[in-house]
């Protein structure tokens, strides 16, 4: 093991970028297996994330979120949390703007975006903090309750939408946000936008990177992530911790909510969510819960949604892009198989200078 | 008994011969004989680290002997693996037990050797199996009952009940008596005693001696991976095993100044301590350190000194009693109120407690003040002084590589050491207490860190060493009380005391009971 500490250093890069490879051979021989041509598939699908202005418009609006879902359960997985309740946080975050943000009416949008927004974190990071307190408090596990908390969000937007918030007919939906608390397109193509919500989302993931890396909250984190015991020792309250561990992600989580009514619906519905804080689980783990990581991953995702649209226009299911993912988490979550196959191509290469190295 | 060897092999039930075990780095076992004859319970003694398990290992299976000897029944034997070795009739029940907490007592007594009709399991006839031993042998276990509602000495009597469904005929029972209470030390006692008289062969290790007096027919002992005696219970005594445990002479090998100790620093006024599954592991004890003095902790190990050092480092509460530190009353401090005041800790379990084996050593090296200038302002790191701090300490404890980078997890265990007291010393520690310090390390590292404590008294700090070495404690220490089942059952001065005299203290005797025996017994002599 020692030798390799060189290799090391790049082994947390690799594992995704060959799981993301493997993933992409073993869904072409399954797009081969059911009489289609990988090659223009895959040709097609890079059209759809990034052959046009409009596709990237889709794309980056579609990244957002996810990069946002992304960052708060890596952010968890980093303090040793495993957050599944991005889910219900981002609903809670996005009900929250909307509170807010139907109130903005007379409010110059220099104070009503922030004060949107803030709205939304403080009612992600609100939710997470249950959890939190739970498990500091009585041990209850954090998976059980955040799911739990998923239910629960989720059926509490789906009554407001029906009730006390519902306007209009058709799809229970909410009243629109003022137009003073809604994000500005940074850029407009053709009849799409990009929502100026990518820059809060990377802001985010660089905010969140010096958290881990600058300061003492990251530093104490990570050690109770990665040995409760020994940070008992040193001092550090590990009930403390969790409840802010959970807070933080689950703001991020609220601030997905927020930036996509604030961006994109100016509204909620029924389960706007879709799905989203569970990709950040995917996300995550693909960008190593690393912040700077997560960045791409998002785009990684964001890009695979985006183009298997237009995979399907040419008779290709866009179940494929379901396949890949879950083949890439299976890489990415049994990294072993990737780190043996990495340690046997070196030892090939080098024979002579890893003899009883691994064992 | 060397004339016709074969007959008398066949007498033993275990006949292990000339059995020696090399480790890598360490000689486990130095031609050892440990010879069990049929339907005894034979006490296998010895203090940490002096070859035990690892004989009884070998005799399990688990490790192949380098040279030696097996016979069972007289018959010569090669043990493959623990599965070998219970078809051979030689069953063990370990400190730590091997069993699935959700599922029955039956279930786990039957898990790996299941009889099935047809495919299907016969659990009906199992579980009336598992009760007739358990009423046979007065076992009372519950059949029907999960392992994690049962308490801890039914779950050892479940292990018991395992090996006897699979036959066993030789128990290895390896320190049974070390998580129980007293009254299911008792009971244990009781049990062993039906086995005995069942024609079962019970080998008993341990290192309580009155344990060992009241229950073994003969015993054989062992030091630092040798023989150094076999004895029938019959014709020794407490005093005689215990000098054969801890060997005859103690050799100092530190230079220690001559120093007078200053003020009393640390007070501890009648504390009692709870361990983890709630018993009082420390019972009512006081004591003082004073500033430039060491006073050592002797005793078996978990005779409650762990609890002490970790109520006193504020890691575990202290259920009642005083604890004061410079004529304040700190009873109620946490680790961190605790580290402000220079109270540094080196503890015991250095992979669970002492260091983060991900972080690299720079980190480590903070921990504890990493949120306090100069490591830290306002929240964020100052990683330039965090990067100074550990070349200098790096450099000034001699931690190989001298890589600051390095996680600290990839070092060889010297070395953690070094990182670890570098730590807690240059937080300018008054008072430290230091648990276990050379437990795993070489010749040269131990001296290392011996070297280090003492300079610690020399600077005038108050220091408190528990350490199950005897030796350790002897020639660091200026006092030292000696803790058993969480009392201290005397005081002494190192140059005052002798082995013998701590043998017995460390195996449940009051110091004052000794002299008072001893005194009989010199004035007896006159007779």
């Amino acid at each position: 093991m020692a030798t390799n500490t060189k290799n090391n250093k790049w082994m947390p890069f690799l594992v995704p970028v060959l799981a993301v490879l493997f993933s992409l051979v073993i869904a072409a021989i399954i797009i081969l297996l059911i009489g289609e041509n990988p090659i223009s598939a895959y040709i097609e699908m890079l059209k759809g994330a990034i052959g046009s202005q409009l596709s990237w418009a889709d794309n980056i609006t579609k990244m957002t979120s996810l990069l946002l879902t992304g960052l708060a359960v890596g952010f968890g997985f980093r303090a040793g949390v495993f957050n599944i309740g991005a889910e219900g946080q981002m609903a809670v975050g996005g009900i929250m703007a909307v509170f807010v943000g139907i109130n903005m009416g007379n409010v110059p949008a220099v104070i009503a975006i922030p004060l949107t927004m803030t709205a939304g974190i403080i009612g992600g990071a609100l939710w997470a903090s249950i959890a939190g307190f739970l498990k500091a408090k009585t041990g209850a596990h954090e998976v059980i309750s955040t799911i739990m908390l998923n239910w629960v969000a989720y059926h509490l937007s789906n009554y407001l939408v029906a009730g006390p918030l519902a306007v209009g007919q058709g799809v229970p939906k909410s009243p629109e946000i003022s137009e003073s608390a809604q994000l500005p397109p940074l850029i407009t193509v053709q009849a799409s936008t990009v929502p100026s919500g990518i820059i809060v989302a990377i802001v985010a993931a660089i905010i969140v990177y010096i958290i881990l890396q600058k300061t003492t909250i990251g530093y104490e984190l990570k050690a109770v992530g990665y040995n409760p015991y020994a940070a008992e020792y040193g001092g550090i309250s590990i009930s403390k911790n969790i409840v802010l561990t959970m807070a933080i992600s689950g703001g991020l989580a609220g601030l997905a909510g927020a930036v996509e009514v604030m961006g994109v619906y100016h509204r909620i519905f029924g389960a706007f969510t879709g799905d989203r804080g569970f990709d950040g689980i995917t996300i995550a783990l693909i960008g190593q819960n690393n912040p700077i990581g997560i960045i791409f991953s998002a785009f990684l995702i964001s890009s695979l949604r985006a183009g298997s649209n237009s995979m399907q226009s040419i008779g290709i299911p866009d179940d494929i892009v379901t396949i890949i993912q879950g083949i890439i988490i299976l890489f990415v979550a049994a990294d072993r198989i990737i780190k043996t196959l990495i340690v046997k191509v070196q030892k090939k290469n080098k024979p002579s200078l890893e003899g009883g190295e691994d064992k | 008994m060397s004339s016709n060897p074969d007959l008398n092999k066949k007498d033993y039930a275990v006949f292990m011969e000339n059995i020696t075990k090399q480790f890598p780095k360490v000689l486990a076992n130095d031609n050892v004989d440990l010879k069990v004859k049929k339907g005894e319970i034979h006490a296998l003694i010895g203090e940490n680290g002096a070859g035990k398990s690892t004989l009884m290992n070998q005799l399990y299976g688990l490790y192949k002997p380098t040279s030696g000897e097996i016979y069972i029944s007289g018959e010569k034997v090669e043990i493959d693996g623990p599965k070998d070795a219970i078809k051979k009739g030689i069953g063990m029940v370990h400190q730590h037990f091997m069993l699935v907490d959700n599922l029955t007592v039956t279930e786990n007594v039957i898990l790996g050797s299941e009889e099935t009709k047809g495919g299907m399991l016969n659990i009906k006839k199992a579980r009336k199996e598992v009760k007739e031993l358990s009423e046979r042998y007065g076992l009372k276990v519950d059949v029907d009952a999960n392992i994690e509602d049962i308490p801890v000495g039914m779950q050892q009597r479940v292990e018991i009940i395992k090996t006897l469904y699979r036959g066993a005929d030789i128990l290895i029972l390896d320190e049974p008596t070390a998580v129980l209470t007293p009254q299911e030390i008792d009971e244990i006692f009781e049990i062993m005693d039906k086995l005995r008289q069942d024609g079962k062969t019970i080998i008993f290790i341990s290192h309580k001696l009155h344990e060992v007096m009241k229950i073994s027919d003969n015993v054989t002992v062992m030091r630092l991976g040798k023989v150094t005696g076999n004895v029938s219970i019959k014709e020794t005594n407490e005093k005689q095993l215990a000098n054969m445990m801890v060997g005859r002479e103690v050799v100092l090998r530190v230079d220690k100044k001559e120093k007078e100790p200053g003020d009393v620093f640390v007070k501890v006024d009648n504390l009692k301590v709870r361990d983890n599954r709630n018993l009082e592991a420390v019972r009512g004890i006081s004591f003082e350190v004073k500033k430039g003095e060491i006073l050592g902790v002797a005793g078996v190990a978990g005779n409650g000194q762990t609890e002490l050092v970790e109520a006193l480092t504020g890691l575990r509460k202290i259920e009642s009693g005083k604890y004061y530190y410079n004529g304040k009353d700190v009873s109620h401090f946490n680790v961190r109120e605790l580290r402000e005041l220079h109270v540094t800790h080196i503890p015991e379990d250095r992979f669970k407690y002492a260091m983060i084996q991900e972080y690299p050593n720079y980190y480590n090296m903070i921990m504890g003040r990493h949120f306090k200038e100069p490591f830290a302002y306002r929240g964020f790191l100052n990683h330039d002084k965090i990067y100074e701090n550990s070349e200098k300490l790096v450099k000034n404890f001699d931690v190989r590589p001298a890589d600051i980078s390095q996680n600290t997890g990839t070092l060889s265990g010297g070395n953690q050491q070094k990182v670890v007291i570098a730590r807690e010393v240059s937080a300018n520690p008054q008072f430290i207490a230091i648990a276990q310090p050379t437990r795993g390390l070489d010749v040269g590292a131990i001296e290392y860190v011996h070297n280090e404590i003492l300079n610690l008294r020399d600077e005038d700090v108050a220091v408190l060493l528990v350490s199950m070495e005897l030796e350790e404690v002897l020639s660091l220490s200026d006092r030292i009380i000696v803790m058993y089942e969480g009392e201290i059952m005397g005081e002494v001065k190192p140059d005052e005391v002798t082995v013998e005299e701590m043998g017995l203290m460390m195996a449940g005797k009051k110091l004052k009971d000794i002299k008072m025996a001893s005194e009989i017994e010199s004035h007896g002599g006159d007779k």
